[in-house]
């Protein structure tokens, strides 16, 4: 792709009037750090950007009584920083802190890890714990996706042409609620998940678990909820027992490939681990929170 | 193609230039402006040698197109020290022996500089995180580490 283009709309009903009428491939740029490379690849297809960082609500977000909602294209070093955010969803801002280097996340967002759609991506499963929900943006009004099924294939979303992705939406969790997410990578930062697991729990006051969300990372095409996994946990205090089913629900539901990163044996059994360690941290910030 | 017209300002110092949309913040910086204290090396976001700041934030700027620019506040190393005084952070890369071949250096200075306005006492772990995007093929990182570290004790003494 060559960039031959570039427009920074100021609000996102100028972001999707570019979207839908342009006559070359438009892409939107969050914080570019996937895009800039990939429209440096040798293919000489004209590309126009429509760059979301101009757009003060793209950037922003907002924490009320209802939740979180979140501007996909705020920067991972702003979006950990926010501490009102993180006691409430620890696990997803522990995945936005994983993605590459400090200076990555001074441009990288979620929005864009979303839209990127890669299987490995660490925020997807983290996003899907905590029962996200897209709304995307058209010329013809807007439409909810819940995260676990924006992601279609690797690379690939629901989004159409002249959709944009406006906010993230995330309900706010009750005390008894909360959230965790691990990644198995061979080094101890600036890598790509080889797995992950996002996890989110809730527990009652007898400490029995009334709720369960499992997702899994870089272990099938796109990350996947594991309902198996969740049902393993709910009715129980989420002792040994209960742990060791839900993670090998989840190995079991994985599908995933060897490559250079990992063999298909070693990712389903580490997702499993991660699995099990992911549903502790979960519990252990649960019971703190009641 | 026609070019586009930037209004930005570089380490305090209202600049224009002209680029065209391919064109990344590092191309301008290097090419354009003649300002090749920020270096190049993987063009991909891996390295960190071409480290700079947007508004007050570290990041790569192989990882911005020059056109963003446009407005916005950029810190690169020209902006930090002079040839007649260096800053602290150089003195003690300088003290420490903290590079060799020097082609990460620039882009070091700068995220440690960053490091050090986040963090004025940054443990060694938090250091060598926080710098963990700017990559060194020379020196095995500890003595850019002690180096980073002795700077940001002497910056709190001189506070």
């Amino acid at each position: 792709m060559a960039v031959v283009a570039y427009n920074a709309p100021q609000s996102v009903q100028e972001a999707v009037a570019l979207l839908s009428g342009s006559a070359i491939k438009t892409k939107v740029m969050a914080g570019g750090t996937d895009l800039i490379i990939q429209s440096k690849s040798q293919t000489i297809e004209p590309l126009q950007i429509v760059d979301l960082k101009r757009i003060a609500e793209m950037m922003g977000y907002t924490l009320t009584d209802a939740g979180l909602s979140l501007g996909p294209s705020m920067c991972c070093a702003e979006f950990t920083a926010l501490q009102d955010v993180k006691a409430l969803y620890p696990g997803l801002v522990e995945a936005a802190y994983l993605i590459g280097s400090t200076q990555v996340q001074g441009r990288a967002s979620i929005g864009g890890n979303l839209c990127n759609s890669s299987p490995a991506a660490d925020t997807i499963p983290a996003l899907i714990a905590v029962g996200a929900q897209c709304v995307i943006a058209s010329a013809a009004g807007e439409r909810r996706v819940a995260v676990e099924d924006f992601v279609t294939g690797v690379g690939r979303n629901c989004m159409q042409p002249g959709e944009l992705l406006q906010r993230i939406l995330v309900a706010r969790p009750d005390p008894g609620t909360r959230d965790a997410y691990l990644r198995f990578i061979p080094r101890t930062e600036m890598d790509i998940a080889v797995a992950g697991a996002g996890v989110s729990v809730t527990l009652d006051h007898q400490g029995l678990c009334s709720a369960a969300r499992v997702a899994l990372g870089a272990v099938a095409p796109t990350a996947i909820l594991v309902a198996a996994a969740a049902a393993a946990l709910i009715g129980t205090s989420i002792d040994e027992t209960a742990v060791a089913k839900a993670a090998a629900a989840a190995s079991a539901a994985a599908s995933p490939i060897s490559d250079r990163r990992g063999t298909s044996e070693f990712r389903r059994h580490i997702v499993g681990v991660l699995v099990k360690r992911a549903t502790l941290i979960a519990k252990e910030r649960a019971l703190a929170s009641l | 193609m026609a070019k586009i017209h930037i209004t930005t300002s570089i380490n305090g110092e209202a600049t224009e230039f002209l680029c065209e949309p391919h064109e990344t913040l590092l191309d301008v910086l290097r090419n354009d402006l003649q300002m090749t204290g920020t270096k190049e090396g993987c063009g991909s976001g891996d390295c960190g040698a071409c480290s700079v700041t947007v508004d007050g934030r570290l990041t790569c700027a192989c990882l911005v197109l020059g056109v963003e620019a446009a407005g916005r506040e950029i810190g690169t190393i020209e902006g930090i020290g002079s040839s007649d005084k260096l800053s602290i952070i150089q003195e003690k890369f300088l003290e420490h022996a903290a590079l060799q071949c020097g082609i990460c250096t620039p882009g070091l200075v700068v995220s440690a500089q960053a490091l050090i306005e986040q963090n004025p006492n940054p443990t060694e772990a938090e250091a060598r995180y926080f710098l963990a995007g700017n990559l060194c093929r020379c020196t095995g990182y500890d003595k850019i580490i002690r180096a980073v570290l002795d700077a940001a004790a002497t910056m709190r003494g001189a506070a």
